[in-house]
């Protein structure tokens, strides 16, 4: 995907977008590396994977703002995006550790995996308002619109996915091969983004959200 | 309970956006035209029809195959698998979502018609070069 960015002149615009798949990138290596040497049944390549986890998910976050600074561009509400975000991402860790602190005595590994959980509900509640923005606005630059679903797919499919497995841990053989393949989503959406619609190309989304008779 | 809460609500808004997100993949399709080689080809005269969309991937699958395009077409032909299921379950009970469907599942095969082109077109690229080199 930042190979598409760069190749399509997007690498500046999109900067938080890229240096998320940058470090999602690394991420994947440091998780293969932990695989070969411990097993994915270690706890070394658990914790690695769940404590990665919650800081992409907070790399995610800030793409998400990014996207969000690209929408609400001419507003000039940059300053107080970034401040609702950090507010948001605070008060979702601190809620976090309220559930764990109650119910749990490991407390760090699990506040990690409970963070993710959350913070992938709170981005997709802020991606389905960014969505209502786009279509309040009137926004027309199909690439924003389509990196914005995306992320919305991205993100409830994910926030599914942690829900359930806290529904039914027991399925383990199940879940350690769901998340790698939604994990393939975001970087081909926006990749086929990047290379398939151009920065000029339009769309009206009014078209995309009704129903016609 | 949080988690069913959460696990629900994500299903939900996670239908809503993969539909919103395929409807804008065909849409910028929908805005190119079709060579008449492709419409003799897929034989899509006019407006394309549901019906012809297995043919039509058919007819995709028999062409050399671009990565590049790969995501975009397997999630129009989920899209299109969920266009058939409510088609066979919804529209039964509410007829009005029959013509949604339709017009979808045709606007679908567009999508696959538009592919279709770019491998054909592609494929041409290819063979060109191969006869340059």
């Amino acid at each position: 995907m930042v190979v598409c960015a760069l190749k399509t002149h997007s690498f500046r615009r999109y900067f938080f977008l890229n240096v998320y798949m940058g470090l999602s990138f690394l991420a994947s290596v440091g998780r293969f590396r932990d695989l070969v040497r411990y097993g994915i049944s270690s706890s070394e390549y658990i914790y690695f994977y769940f404590y990665s986890d919650a800081l992409l998910t907070i790399g995610l976050y800030f793409a998400l703002l990014n996207l969000y600074t690209l929408v609400l561009d001419e507003m000039k509400v940059e300053k107080y995006l970034r401040l609702g975000a950090v507010v948001l991402l605070g008060g979702t860790a601190w809620f976090s550790y309220a559930v764990i602190n109650q119910s749990s005595h490991r407390i760090l590994s699990h506040f990690a995996f409970e963070l993710s959980q959350n913070l992938y509900f709170v981005g997709l509640v802020l991606t389905y308002v960014l969505w209502g923005a786009i279509l309040k606005l009137r926004e027309t630059r199909t690439r924003l619109i389509q990196l914005v679903l995306a992320f919305g797919v991205y993100f409830s499919a994910f926030a599914a996915d942690y829900a359930l497995r806290n529904l039914y841990a027991n399925l383990q053989p199940i879940w350690q091969y769901t998340m790698p393949v939604l994990g393939c989503v975001l970087p081909a959406a926006w990749a086929y983004c990047f290379l398939r619609v151009s920065e000029e190309a339009r769309l009206a989304p009014a078209r995309l959200a009704t129903v016609s008779r | 309970m949080m988690a069913a809460f959460i696990f629900v609500v994500s299903v939900v808004i996670f239908l809503q956006f993969f539909v919103f997100y395929c409807r804008s993949l065909i849409a910028v399709s929908a805005k190119q035209p079709l060579s008449p080689e492709v419409q003799e080809v897929t034989g899509i005269q006019r407006a394309a029809s549901g019906d012809d969309f297995k043919r039509v991937m058919q007819l995709l699958h028999l062409c050399p195959e671009r990565p590049e395009d790969r995501k975009g077409i397997q999630a129009v032909g989920a899209y299109f698998q969920l266009l058939n299921l409510v088609a066979s379950t919804v529209a039964r009970w509410i007829p009005s979502t029959k013509s949604w469907t339709d017009s979808e599942r045709g606007h679908c095969t567009y999508f696959a018609a538009i592919a279709l082109e770019r491998r054909i077109s592609f494929s041409r690229e290819m063979l060109a070069q191969q006869m340059d080199s």
